[in-house]
C-alpha cells in the first residue's frame, strides 16, 4: 500500500493517486508510482498550462512539425528545414551552476539531433541576481563556464542570447537554452516505436543514479533544503555526446533506424512510453540488459535515472548489425534491451520478474489537466505619477549610468568564453540585434533572436507577451530577416498561486495575439513553473525565440554606423513613455508605471518597411530601439563597430527630455544611410505610411545630442565605449 | 594538391577545414579516419581543431596515440607538410613533432575572439605568400593556448627562426595586452626546425571568406598550395 508520505515525496496528490488506480485497476507498485510521478509532473505533462497553450497559432504552410515532438520544424526552401526549440534548466543551474547549465545545453542539443538535424547554433537567455552580491557572481560564472564547457567541446557555436539582472533572480536564476539545427526535408526522424518485434536499442552513456527525480524537482518550489538536492543534478559529458551526435546522424543518414528519442527529463521512462504512445504500440524491455554504471541499481532507480547522453532507438530488424557497426566505429555500444509490441503497454522485466506493466496511454495521455484559479492584482499596484519623477540634473551622467548598467553593458565577457564561430556560419557576431548564420551551399541565411522583458511582463503580463514577440521580430527585421517560426520558454512562479496563474494566462494571451497578428506559428517550447524559492516568485519571464530567413546573404545588415557623413533617421515616433523603463530602474530606483504601449499594426508596417529598405539597398545600418531608449540605441550604433564613431543629433519632439532620451516606446528603429539614397528613402516611407524623422549625422569623436537646439549630451565616444565595455569585467576582476 | 584532414573523436573543425579547402579554395580534400593506417597519398596533412577525446586529460594527450599518428609521424619526419590548427597544434606538441607545451590561458578562461598575428618568417611552406611583418586578422578559440617551453628550446627556436606568427596589435607592434593568452614570446604559430611542420593556435579556416569578416587565413592555405605546386 502506498502511504501519504510516499505520495508526497513523489509530488502526487491524493486525487491523482485515485485516478491512477482507476486507470490501471489496481494499486501501482513503487516503480510504477515513480513512473507516474515523472510523467505526470508539471515539467513533463504541462497539466497546468495545457489549456492556455492551445491559444497559440501552430499551423502555417511552412510548418513541418508543430508542438508535441522533440522540436519544431519549419521548411526553409532548398530541400532544407530548420529544427529548433528552447528549454529551461533553471532549477539545476542554481543548485550546481556549471553542471546544471552544461546539461541544459546537452539536453537541447539531443532534442535537435534526435530529429535528424545537425545542430548549427545555440543561444542562451540568462537571468541572475545583481552582481553586487558575491553568490550571484559565482552562479553567473558557473553557468557561463558550464555552457562554454559543453558547447565549445561538442563544436556547436553559442552565437548569442541575452543576460539580465534583477533581485527576483537571486535565489532562482534562469538558464534557457535555445538550439537551431538544419535537416534535409527527406531525412527527418521522429520518436516512433513501430512494427511488432522490431528491436529497441539503448545507445550512449551507461545509466547511473544521477538525476533521479530531476523532472519532479523542477515541478516544486524550493525551500531551505536546497543543498540536499545537489545529487538530483546530472553530470554532463560533452565528448560522449559528440560521439553520440555523429553516430546518430550517421545511422539516420544510412536509413538504418525507424524511430529515435533522446533520454532527457524522465530518462528511460519518458523515451519508452512516448515512443510507444506516439505509434499506438507497446514496448517491453529487460532492465538486466541496460548498461549500468553502478552496482545494485533497483528497477526504480534505472527507470527514473536522468543520466545524460543516452538515446533510445528502434531499428529495422535486419539492420541491427549495421547499426551496431556504426556505433562501434564511434566507440559506443548499441545494446538491444527489448522490442516493440502491440500490447499498448510498457512492460519492464528485471531478474525474471515483471516489475512494471502499465498502459502507455495512461502514462502519456491521461494525466489530469488543471484549470487553475487566476486572479489579477490590483490595478493601482504599479501606479506612477510622471509629475513626481524629477528630470535629471545631469543628463550626461544619467546616460553613462544607464550605458554601464549590467543589463545594458557589453556582454563580451560572456560570449568571449563561448566558441561562437565554429562551423564557420556565423555571419554576424554576438552583440547585434540578432545572430545570423549562413546556410552553406545556398545564398540564404537564418537569423535568430531571444527576447523577453520580465519587468514589462510583471507589471502588465499581456503587454509583456505582445512586446516580446514584437521586439523579437523587430530584431530580425534589423538584420534583414523575415520571421518564420517561434519557440518560447515560459518561466513563471508557482501556478497554484492565483496571481501567478493570471500572469501566465495573460502573457500567453499576449504572445498568442501577437504571433497571430504577425502570422508566425509557434512550433513548440517549454513551460517552467515553480520558479519560487523560499516563497518568493520570479518576475514572469517569457522568453521568445524567433527564427527568420534572410533571402539574400548580400543584404545582411548590422547595427553599427558604417562611416562618417551618413544620415541618421529614426523610424517610428517618440512618445512620452517612461514606465517600467531601465531609466526608472537605474536612475530613480523605481519599478513602476505602465510598460510602453504597443500597436501591432504600426509595428508590422515599420518592420516591413525596414526590410523593404534593406533589400532595396538603401540602409547602411539598422538597430532596434528598446531598453535604455533612443540614447542607448545611439550609443550602441556608435560603439559596436570595430572603430567607434561619433554623431550629432538634433531632436525637436515636444516631450520631456528624459522620456525622449530614455523612454522605451515601441515600434522604433534607428537607421543610417548615405545622402544619395535619402530622396528614394523618403518617397518609399511616404508610400508605405511609415513615420520617420531625420535626426542627425554620423561623424566626429563625440556623441553630441541636442533637444530644442540646446546641448544635452556631449561626450567623447571613447568614454562611452569604455564605460560600456568595462562594466561586467570590473565585477569579475580579481584583486 | 591533395589535403588530408584527420578526424579524431571530438574533432570539431574538421568539416570547416574541409569546406574551406574544397569548396572555397577548390582543392582535392578528404578526411582521414584516426583509426586507419592510410594517408591516402595526401600531400599535406591537417590536424584540425576540436576537443580530441574530450581533452579531459591534457589537450591532445590521448589523440597522439591514435593509430594513424604513426604514419603521420613518419610522413613528417620524411619532410611531408603537416599543419596542426588549435587542438591540432596541441597534438603536435604532445607527439613531439614540435617543441614545448601549452598552459591554460593567462586569464584562465576560454577565449574566442579575433586576434592580430604578425608574420615573422616568410621562408616557410605556410607563409611564403605573405610579407614579413604583415598583420593577419584571424580568430582564436581555445582554453590552452599559452605557449611555453624551456630556455634551451627557446634559444634554438629563435636561432632557427621557427617562430612563424606572433600575437600583436593591429599596427604590428607587440604588447602585453595583444598577447591575449600569455604565450611565451607572443608565439601564435611555430614550425619545427626543418620547417615542414607548423602548429598555430589561430584558425585560418575561420578567416577564409569575406562573409565571415576576414580572408587573411587564406594566406596560410595558399602558401601551402604554392609551395607544393
Amino acid at each position: 500500500m502506498i502511504d501519504k508520505e510516499t505520495l508526497k515525496e513523489h509530488g502526487i496528490t491524493q486525487s491523482e493517486h485515485k485516478r491512477i488506480i482507476d486507470l490501471i485497476q489496481r494499486e501501482p507498485n513503487l516503480t510504477e508510482l515513480g513512473i507516474f510521478s515523472l510523467m505526470w509532473s508539471e515539467h513533463c505533462s504541462y497539466k497546468s498550462s495545457k489549456i492556455h497553450l492551445k491559444k497559440f497559432p501552430t499551423s502555417g504552410k511552412n510548418v513541418i512539425q508543430g508542438p508535441g515532438e522533440n522540436a519544431g520544424i519549419i521548411d526553409i526552401g532548398n530541400g532544407l528545414a530548420a529544427v529548433f526549440k528552447i528549454e529551461s534548466h533553471n532549477h539545476p543551474s542554481f543548485i550546481e551552476p556549471y553542471q546544471g547549465a552544461a546539461t541544459g545545453v546537452g539536453g537541447i542539443l539531443r532534442d535537435i539531433f534526435t530529429m535528424g538535424a545537425r545542430p548549427i547554433a545555440t543561444l542562451d537567455s540568462l537571468r541572475f541576481g545583481p552582481l553586487s552580491v558575491p553568490k550571484n557572481k559565482s552562479v553567473m560564472e558557473g553557468v557561463v563556464s558550464g555552457i562554454a564547457g559543453y558547447g565549445n567541446s561538442i563544436g556547436v557555436p553559442t552565437v548569442g542570447g541575452e543576460t539580465y539582472f534583477d533581485e527576483c533572480y537571486s535565489l532562482n536564476p534562469l538558464v534557457n537554452v535555445f538550439c537551431l539545427g538544419i535537416v534535409k526535408k527527406d531525412k527527418i526522424f521522429y520518436a516512433r516505436a513501430e512494427g511488432k518485434g522490431n528491436p529497441v536499442l539503448y545507445v550512449g552513456s551507461k545509466t547511473g543514479r544521477d538525476g533521479i527525480h530531476g523532472a519532479t524537482m523542477a515541478s516544486a518550489e524550493f525551500g531551505e533544503d536546497l543543498e540536499e538536492k545537489r545529487p538530483n543534478v546530472q553530470v554532463g559529458d560533452p565528448f560522449k555526446e559528440k560521439l553520440l551526435l555523429e553516430a546518430c546522424l550517421e545511422v539516420m543518414e544510412k536509413d538504418l533506424v525507424l524511430g529515435i528519442q533522446d533520454m532527457g527529463a524522465a530518462g528511460l521512462t519518458c523515451s519508452t512510453t512516448e515512443m510507444a504512445a506516439n505509434s499506438g504500440s507497446g514496448i517491453e524491455i529487460n532492465l538486466d540488459l541496460i548498461p549500468q554504471r553502478e552496482k545494485g541499481m533497483t528497477p526504480y532507480e534505472i527507470m527514473l535515472s536522468e543520466s545524460q547522453e543516452r538515446m533510445l532507438l528502434v531499428a529495422k530488424k535486419d539492420k541491427v548489425k549495421q547499426v551496431q557497426a556504426v556505433f562501434a566505429k564511434w566507440d559506443l555500444d548499441a545494446v538491444i534491451i527489448g522490442q516493440v509490441t502491440d500490447t499498448h503497454h510498457l512492460k519492464v522485466e528485471s531478474k525474471g520478474q515483471t516489475v512494471v506493466n502499465l498502459p502507455v496511454s495512461a502514462i502519456v495521455n491521461l494525466c489530469p489537466v488543471y484549470k487553475r484559479e487566476a486572479k489579477s492584482y490590483s490595478p493601482t499596484k504599479f501606479k506612477m505619477d510622471l509629475e513626481e519623477i524629477p528630470l535629471p540634473n545631469d543628463y550626461e551622467s544619467a546616460f553613462l549610468q544607464i550605458i554601464k548598467s549590467p543589463d545594458l553593458a557589453d556582454k563580451e565577457w560572456v560570449f568571449r568564453q563561448y566558441d561562437h564561430m565554429v562551423q564557420i556560419n556565423t555571419a554576424v557576431l554576438p552583440g547585434a540585434d540578432a545572430s545570423v548564420l549562413r546556410i552553406k551551399n545556398t545564398h540564404k541565411a537564418l537569423a535568430v533572436t531571444l527576447d523577453g522583458n520580465s519587468l514589462y511582463t510583471y507589471i502588465d503580463p499581456r503587454s509583456g507577451g505582445k512586446i516580446a514577440v514584437a521586439e523579437a521580430c523587430r530584431n530580425l527585421a534589423c538584420v534583414g530577416a523575415k520571421p518564420v517560426g517561434v519557440t518560447n520558454c515560459l518561466n513563471f512562479g508557482n501556478p497554484e498561486k492565483p496571481e501567478i496563474m493570471w500572469q501566465f494566462k495573460e502573457a500567453v494571451e499576449g504572445i498568442a495575439q501577437a504571433c497571430q497578428f504577425f502570422n508566425i506559428p509557434v512550433t513548440g517550447g517549454n513551460v517552467s513553473f515553480y520558479n519560487d524559492t523560499e516563497g518568493t516568485s520570479i518576475y514572469p519571464t517569457p522568453v521568445l525565440g524567433v527564427v527568420g530567413i534572410i533571402e539574400d546573404l548580400d543584404y545582411i545588415t548590422s547595427p553599427e554606423f558604417r562611416g562618417p557623413g551618413d544620415t541618421i533617421i529614426l523610424l517610428g515616433k517618440n512618445k512620452e513613455e517612461i514606465g517600467a523603463s531601465e531609466y526608472l530602474k537605474q536612475i530613480h530606483s523605481q519599478k513602476s508605471g505602465s510598460p510602453p504601449t504597443i500597436d501591432l499594426d504600426k509595428e508590422k508596417r515599420v518592420q516591413a518597411f525596414c526590410l523593404e529598405a534593406i533589400f532595396k539597398g538603401m540602409l547602411k545600418s539598422a538597430h532596434d530601439i528598446s531598453q535604455g531608449g533612443l540614447a542607448q540605441c545611439l550609443a550602441e550604433c556608435c560603439i559596436l563597430g570595430n572603430n567607434p564613431i561619433g554623431c550629432q543629433i538634433d531632436l525637436n519632439d515636444k516631450i520631456r527630455t528624459d522620456a525622449l532620451l530614455f523612454g522605451e516606446t515601441q515600434s522604433r528603429i534607428l537607421i543610417s544611410l548615405e545622402g544619395k539614397d535619402l530622396d528614394a528613402f523618403k518617397d518609399l516611407a511616404k508610400k508605405r505610411r511609415v513615420p520617420f524623422s531625420i535626426i542627425g549625422k554620423t561623424g566626429g569623436k563625440n556623441i553630441c545630442l541636442k533637444h530644442h537646439h540646446k546641448t544635452i549630451i556631449d561626450i567623447p565616444v571613447q568614454k562611452v565605449y569604455s564605460s560600456w565595455k568595462n562594466c561586467i569585467p570590473d565585477y569579475f576582476k580579481t584583486t | 594538391m591533395r589535403f588530408g584532414i584527420v578526424v579524431f573523436p571530438g574533432s570539431n573543425c574538421d568539416y570547416d577545414t574541409l569546406y574551406v579547402l574544397k569548396d572555397v579554395l577548390k582543392q582535392e580534400s578528404f578526411f582521414l579516419w584516426h583509426k586507419d593506417h592510410d594517408l591516402k597519398r595526401a600531400d599535406c596533412i591537417i590536424l584540425p581543431g576540436g576537443f580530441s577525446y574530450g581533452d579531459y586529460l591534457r589537450s591532445g594527450a590521448i589523440a597522439r596515440f591514435s593509430p594513424l599518428m604513426q604514419e603521420i609521424k613518419e610522413f613528417a619526419l620524411s619532410g611531408g607538410i603537416v599543419v596542426g590548427i588549435c587542438n591540432g597544434f596541441q597534438v603536435l606538441l604532445e607527439l613531439g613533432l614540435l617543441p614545448g607545451a601549452m598552459l591554460r590561458n593567462k586569464n584562465l578562461k576560454f577565449l574566442c575572439q579575433y586576434v592580430h598575428v604578425r608574420i615573422e618568417n616568410t621562408e616557410t611552406p605556410f607563409t611564403n605568400k605573405g610579407k614579413l611583418g604583415q598583420v593577419l586578422t584571424i580568430p582564436i578559440a581555445h582554453f590552452d593556448g599559452n605557449y611555453y617551453t624551456d630556455q634551451n628550446n627557446l634559444k634554438k627556436i629563435k636561432q632557427n627562426h621557427q617562430i612563424t606568427l606572433r600575437y600583436c596589435n593591429p599596427d604590428g607592434s607587440l604588447s602585453e595586452k595583444a598577447n591575449v593568452n600569455g604565450s611565451m614570446e607572443q608565439i601564435a604559430g611555430l614550425t619545427n626546425e626543418k620547417r615542414n611542420v607548423l602548429g598555430m593556435m589561430p584558425h585560418p579556416e575561420r578567416a577564409s571568406e569575406s562573409l565571415l569578416g576576414s580572408c587573411d587565413g587564406q594566406i596560410i592555405f595558399k602558401s601551402i598550395i604554392n609551395y607544393l605546386k
